[in-house]
């Protein structure tokens, strides 16, 4: 088990071939009507970037308002329309589709030796539904916005508020459909076009934790549009189904709500441990350990993920016995999740380890992520949650998985696979400069919120006690950082795509079929279908690759 | 044994062959591409089965706890035009699976006629489906909509409550039928928004079968469309029992 000593190509004499995905054909028709897998990943990629700093700046706001005790800014009202829009930005149009949709997309057919996904007219289509459902997020913003929170409970969403609930229940209903598309595409893709001698256990491990997600995205959304559905029908005809007054009951709602939105965060989390995956292997130079452990911990995620939604329901009137299922049904979350992070631990030991910036950020995500799991299950065990949720604590626990973790793994994965996407590499220094401004800025900005939430400041108020101010200054100050931490990639990513170094077909020595053929790839990705005869992160096998190379295939 | 080596032989020489006009450019094989799209579809009519089991959860649940005002509602629906609509269904399927069975053995004239056939029981089920619609709305019985309770106050004064001998119910049971009638709707509407698609999709293959598109090898639309009209008829086969025969079991 101990790591093959590979030394990294000379670069210098390496040329963007001529003929490639990107140069292949000019114009935006050709963009706007690809079937191209990895055009249509980079015109994912662009919009969720657009969205992220819509959210983005909307966090800005909201830890701008909350600088001082008192509700000075904006308005209460305008500030929950803010945090509201915040978290339907980042959920629906940022984390869902992040990593899946843009390296997923980009990826999962090259790794398993595919000319291209399944469906491409379906995955083209997905990408339009995502841009109608954030072209009315944004309608729902320029129009007034929405102050139900993200999680659109009834009856507030139903009865109580005068607000865009139909705009943007609309928009997450259709971006809804974009994620079940995309998911139901990589499935059927792994299932039916891996090249010849690609088993399921010699895939990347990436491609595991995407299937694991798909599973989740094609059985949970639906449930999220019939929620979806009802609650417009209940808005507007006054159905009854949520209404107590009618015998309805609102608790159906979350019930219908969570089936889905608790898989979501696995949906959001699962791509990104596949990102860190293949990232710790490439950079310790080793197969990652326990590869069928990995493999099989995301399918476990995926399938226990079904079965926790109610702890988002503890202190909402559900049955105590209820209360105790979910309970331990959520610790043993925790156990999938363990072994990914142990078995991660592992592959670096005795490995050879460099800190190239994708590293950097895979460590941010391991350590994170422990933090973020490990507040997950003093959450899980309802009686500190009953404390607990509704604080602070809660905002600083799936921030710290969710930011913490997945845009962590996002970041990690885009500057992995940049040179592949591009075909030129990124500035190093400044990037790891960027991963540590990021480390250091999300810390700052979240960890005082789990004091704060222990010490009892709920979450969703524009204004707080004055003897909480002091965390929430620094915390504010960490946001600040982070921004910085995260406008630095693009504009060292957008630099680089005229002046970055060329990057060659294969500048971290990886393992993965992606890598074994030009950057930026052709369209139909390989000369030749390949053919898998070696087992995933055989390093040794890419010695003796080496040897007999072609450079330049394109 | 002859006979299977030059199967094998031909599967190797495939990607060198010229391809069919029907395969995509990134299938290997045209049996690769025809695995993929049935499987796609499967897939899809899974999360058809999530979609429609949020409404079923609801059902499930409301009727547990209302079930004296879900027996008075469901005395209400037209068990006549019930049954006839899932006689109709189901002679629709049958002709979807002659169509199918047409495509794959290249009968261009059955085909086409199947398609029709199809086309027409869809049409024939939502003209039905209309009939029971417009009875609810006169009856007042359209949950949001000036919905009336009469019919479950006063069982004498309405003619369907008298037949099936029903008990006035107390004022706050009666007021749950309106949760029936909202699922009654919402479950057959999403139903016959199906139907409406299929029907759409039908007309559009009746003009490409007739050009003889599913009849010279390639019938996995055809297949895939079968599927769905299928999965749209089972949802029916359950809608049609836990909405219309609730209380029409023998004691």
């Amino acid at each position: 088990m101990s790591a093959t000593i590979i030394s990294l190509p000379d670069q210098s004499t390496a040329r963007i071939p001529k003929v490639n995905f990107l140069s292949k054909e000019n114009g935006l028709l050709s963009w706007l009507l690809t079937g191209d897998h990895k055009r249509i990943a980079i015109l994912y990629l662009i919009s969720i970037t657009f969205f992220f700093f819509i959210g983005g700046a909307l966090a800005g706001l909201i830890r701008l308002e909350l600088l001082t005790p008192q509700a000075d800014l904006m308005a209460t009202d305008t500030y929950n329309k803010v945090f509201t829009m915040h978290g339907v930005i980042m959920i629906f149009l940022f984390l869902v589709p992040s990593v899946p949709a843009t390296l997923g997309n980009f990826f999962i057919p090259m790794m398993i030796g595919a000319k291209d996904l399944a469906l491409p007219k379906i995955n083209l289509l997905s990408w339009y539904l995502y841009v109608v459902g954030g072209t009315l997020v944004v309608y729902t913003m320029v129009s007034g916005g929405v102050d139900t929170g993200w999680t659109f409970t009834t009856p507030l969403s139903t009865h109580y508020i005068n607000t865009n609930v139909m705009s943007t229940g609309l928009a997450v209903f259709i971006a809804g459909f974009s994620s079940i598309f995309t998911g139901l595409n990589f499935i059927v893709t792994i299932h039916k076009m891996r090249c010849p001698g690609m088993t399921w256990f010699r895939m990347p491990l990436f491609c595991w934790s995407h299937y694991a997600a798909s599973i989740l995205m094609v059985l949970g959304t639906p449930v999220l549009a019939i929620a979806i559905v009802l609650l417009a029908l209940e808005r507007t005809v006054g159905i009854g189904i949520f209404d107590p007054t009618k015998g309805g009951d609102p608790l159906l709602f979350q019930h219908l709500f969570w089936f889905y939105s608790h898989p979501a965060v696995y949906i959001m989390i699962l791509p990104g441990m596949g990102v860190v995956s293949e990232v710790i292997s490439t950079f310790s130079r080793k197969r990652v350990f326990g590869y069928t452990a990995v493999a099989f911990s995301s399918v476990a995620i995926a399938v226990f993920g079904f079965f926790v939604w109610a702890h988002h329901m503890f202190i909402m009137g559900i049955s105590n016995y209820a209360v105790l299922v979910f309970s331990l049904l959520t610790m043993l979350v925790a156990v999938p999740s363990a072994i990914k992070i142990f078995n991660w631990t592992f592959t670096l030991y005795k490995g050879s380890i460099t800190f190239e910036t994708p590293m950097l950020y895979a460590f941010g995500f391991m350590g994170l992520f422990t933090i973020g799991g490990m507040t997950g299950v003093f959450l899980g065990s309802s009686g500190t949650d009953i404390h607990l949720t509704e604080t602070y604590f809660i905002v600083a626990h799936f921030h710290f998985v969710m930011v913490g973790g997945m845009l962590m793994a996002f970041l990690s994965g885009i500057h992995f696979w940049w040179p592949k996407m591009t075909g030129r590499m990124y500035p190093e220094k400044i990037s790891q400069l960027a991963a540590v401004v990021t480390f250091i800025g999300f810390n700052l900005t979240f960890f005082p919120q789990f004091i704060l939430g222990t010490l009892g400041m709920p979450r969703r108020y524009a204004s707080y006690p004055p003897e909480f101010q002091v965390l929430n200054v620094f915390s504010t100050a960490g946001a600040t950082i982070l921004g910085v931490g995260y406008l630095l990639p693009v504009l060292y990513l957008t630099w680089s795509l005229k002046y970055g170094a060329i990057a060659g077909n294969n500048p971290w020595q990886a393992t993965g079929l992606e890598w074994q053929t030009q950057s930026p790839p052709l369209t139909e990705n390989f000369l030749v279908t390949p053919i898998m005869d070696h087992e995933a992160y055989d390093y040794d096998w890419l010695e003796h690759q080496k040897e007999s190379e072609v450079t330049s295939a394109g | 044994m002859p006979d299977s080596t030059s199967i094998a032989h031909d599967a190797r020489e495939a990607p060198h062959r010229e391809h069919p006009s029907y395969q995509r450019h990134h299938f290997e094989t045209v049996e690769q591409q025809a695995d993929a799209t049935n499987f796609a579809m499967w897939l899809f009519l899974l999360t058809e089965i999530m979609f429609f089991g949020g409404l079923f959860t609801a059902y499930l649940i409301y009727r547990n706890w209302y079930y004296p005002a879900f027996v008075a509602a469901s005395h209400q629906l037209n068990i006549f035009w019930g049954t006839a609509n899932t006689g109709v269904l189901i002679s629709s399927s049958f002709t979807m699976a002659m169509g199918v069975w047409c495509a794959e053995t290249r009968r261009k004239g059955g085909l086409v006629l199947c398609l029709v056939l199809t086309f027409l029981l869809g049409l024939v089920f939502l003209g039905i489906k209309t009939i029971e619609y417009s009875e609810k709305i006169e009856k007042h019985h359209v949950p949001g909509l000036h919905y009336s309770l009469n019919s479950f106050l006063n069982p004498d004064s309405d003619e369907a409550a008298k037949a099936a001998g029903d008990k006035p119910l107390p004022l706050d049971m009666a007021r749950h039928t309106e949760l029936y009638f909202f699922l009654y709707f919402a479950m057959t509407g999403m139903h016959a928004v199906h139907m409406i698609i299929g029907i759409a999709i039908l007309g559009f293959m009746i003009f490409r079968a007739q050009a003889g598109a599913y009849t010279a090898g390639h019938v996995t639309f055809v297949e895939n469309f079968g599927l769905y009209w299928h999965f749209v008829d089972i949802v029916w086969i359950f809608l049609f029992p836990l909405l219309y025969l609730i209380s029409r079991h023998a004691n």
